[in-house]
């Protein structure tokens, strides 16, 4: 195999009348690793998925997957990449060994390797038990694991994949990591769409923040988060008195500046991994008598990326409900 | 779950066909789709059956008592407009059907798919039709019970099922580009089926146009949905005239000539967005 990129766009746009949804784009992503397109609802992520799955055509611009042009080589291209989308399409009268069949027909296998890939595939995705029953009796987890199995008939070298755990439960996206993770190891060139930090961190090799049709940063989970900021310990004493005490009890444990909130009697101390920290801290705070009314390790989240790269927060309400309006500023050292 | 070492060890290479085997067999996975489901929302297909079934019975015995035709019962004169009118309300699933593939993400999915892009369209005009075809036997049964008794020969009788299935197909593309042009299922829904009102029942379907007056019976007789219910009668009545038929198939073909490309320019309008 040639070391060209699986995945290659250069200064790709997109119009839609007025409104510009890609101001010129590029994206390289090796062959055999994962790239996590992050940015709030329309950013231009599902934009920039649908020109490289050839369904829309860019107004300027060129992009590659899998050695083709994805204006010229669009139908030839279609056989080698998978896509699946946030609205999960299968049809969901069909019951899932249906909908696979059907999709291996249309990617024109004969009829026995339809089934019998089938087969293959919703024994796999866990999905045996459900096979002969209509999808729209599915949990939403087994619906995007039908699709995603639905995008996987012909083993594509390149899968696309919008927000595939929008909407899932925390059961149902560990699963799917799971499930994308395992597709990774076995070499499969991976574009994926998320509005959390969290998920690009996790499955991510490269990340590339959009906002408003532009790429507004790129580098692995780790140099964003360097950019942005590590974790925090966020305590809340019970007595607007002890708020020195307790800045000095955690001193030790800060990585930088610790942030007072008077108001709120809050610290927020930046930390590197929180996790194990927690045990002493309480143990700490309990041995200098200072009553605690909440303490939580808080990860920096997509707006946080967003304030810190643009100065402002992402525009959707979803993401701000696990944001507190004290939000801090504080950047790590590290 | 086990999803590692998802290659798939035995042959997955799709068989080479000429692209005009494809057209037509894609075009079949899609209409058997379409049929798959159809016993899987019982209500839509009950719901298609019992409206022409209360037209059946609303006209045969509560209207059809004050309607009269010269040399035939009213019941013979009936039934062939009432198939007319079942096919052609019934084609506005088709609009309706694609609307909701859009809606619901389908369409992307079957365009990210290495498929014939007319088979979208041309799997739900053809299971469409198919459709129409198991609603008119249904009618068809209502109408002997009824009293109707087509007395055509049996080649006849195919002839004007011919003709109606023709149509079914004709009006599922005006229906499609319908469903391609709105925005959403409710508008396709409406839109599809608010201008065939005046177009069934300003026709022959029902009553003998010459009771109407002058300038709606210029646009009635002039119709399609009159030619085409003329020609059906004629033949279920064994009364057939050549020109009636000549004129019906081609509206029709007319019908499909103009319809055809609209609906494909509407499909790729709503698709390159």
């Amino acid at each position: 195999m040639s070391n060209k990129p699986a995945i290659w766009a250069e200064g790709l746009q997109k119009n839609y009348g007025k409104t510009r949804a890609l101001a010129g784009i590029d994206l390289a992503v090796e062959e055999g690793s994962v790239l996590a397109l992050l940015g709030p609802n329309g950013a231009g992520k599902t934009t920039a998925v649908r020109i490289l799955t050839t369904l829309l055509k860019p107004d300027a611009g060129y992009a590659e997957v899998a050695g083709l042009d994805v204006v010229k080589h669009a139908n030839e291209l279609r056989s080698r990449i998978g896509l699946a989308g946030q609205y999960a399409a299968v049809d969901e009268n069909l019951t899932g060994y249906e909908n696979l069949v059907m999709f291996g027909r249309l990617y024109h296998l004969s009829s026995a390797i339809a089934k019998r890939r089938a087969n293959d595939l919703l024994e796999r995705f866990d999905l045996v038990d459900a096979s002969r029953r209509v999808v729209k009796t599915y949990s939403g987890g087994m619906r995007r694991r039908l699709d995603l199995a639905g995008s996987l008939i012909m083993t594509p070298p390149v899968l696309f994949l919008d927000e595939p755990t929008t909407g899932l439960d925390p059961r149902g996206r560990l699963a799917m990591w799971d499930v994308i993770s395992s597709l990774v190891a076995d070499g499969t060139t991976v574009l994926l769409t998320t509005q959390y930090l969290e998920e690009a961190d996790q499955l991510a090799d490269q990340i590339v923040v959009i906002d408003l049709g532009k790429v507004i940063a790129r580098g692995t989970a780790n140099e964003l988060k360097t950019q942005v900021g590590g974790e925090r310990l966020e305590l809340t004493v019970a007595r607007g008195g002890d708020l020195d005490q307790a800045s000095e009890a955690l001193r030790p444990y800060s990585l930088g500046e610790i942030q007072v909130n008077t108001l709120e009697r809050q610290l927020i101390v930046p930390v590197a991994q929180g996790a194990q920290l927690l045990a002493s801290v309480v143990r700490d705070l309990d041995a200098a008598h200072i009553p605690v009314d909440d303490l939580a390790l808080r990860r920096p989240t997509l707006d946080d990326v967003f304030l810190s790269l643009t100065g402002h927060a992402t525009t959707t309400g979803d993401l701000s409900l696990d944001t507190p309006d004290t939000r801090p500023l504080a950047r790590s050292t590290r | 779950m086990n999803v590692s070492n998802l290659h798939y060890t035995g042959q997955l290479k799709p068989l080479a066909r000429p692209r005009i085997y494809w057209t037509i067999s894609d075009a079949l996975v899609l209409a058997k789709r379409h049929l798959l489901q159809i016993p899987r929302i019982p209500e839509e297909l009950v719901f298609a059956t019992i409206q022409p079934i209360m037209f059946v019975l609303l006209f045969r015995y509560v209207f059809g008592a004050a309607i009269v035709v010269k040399g035939l019962s009213y019941v013979d004169f009936l039934m062939p407009g009432i198939f007319a009118q079942t096919v052609i309300f019934g084609a506005t699933t088709t609009g309706i059907g694609l609307a909701n593939d859009l809606q619901k993400g389908l369409v992307d999915r079957f365009r990210s798919l290495p498929m014939a892009k007319s088979a979208v369209l041309t799997g739900r005009t053809i299971s469409d039709m198919i459709r129409n075809t198991f609603v008119v036997i249904v009618m068809w049964s209502v109408g002997l019970l009824v009293g109707f008794r087509p007395d055509g020969p049996v080649i006849y009788w195919f002839a004007g099922a011919a003709i109606l299935l023709l149509t079914s197909f004709a009006f599922s593309w005006i229906s499609a580009t319908i469903g391609l042009l709105v925005s959403t299922v409710e508008a396709a829904q409406s839109a599809g089926f608010i201008w065939l009102f005046p177009l069934t029942f300003a026709s022959s379907a029902f009553v003998p146009t010459a009771g109407m007056p002058g300038w709606l019976r210029a646009f009635a007789e002039h119709q399609p949905v009159s030619m085409i219910v003329n020609a059906v009668r004629g033949l279920l009545t064994n009364n057939p005239d050549g020109s009636t038929i000549l004129q019906a198939v081609a509206w029709c073909v007319g019908i499909l000539i103009v319809f055809i490309p609209v609906a494909v320019w509407a499909y790729g309008r709503r698709t390159a967005r």
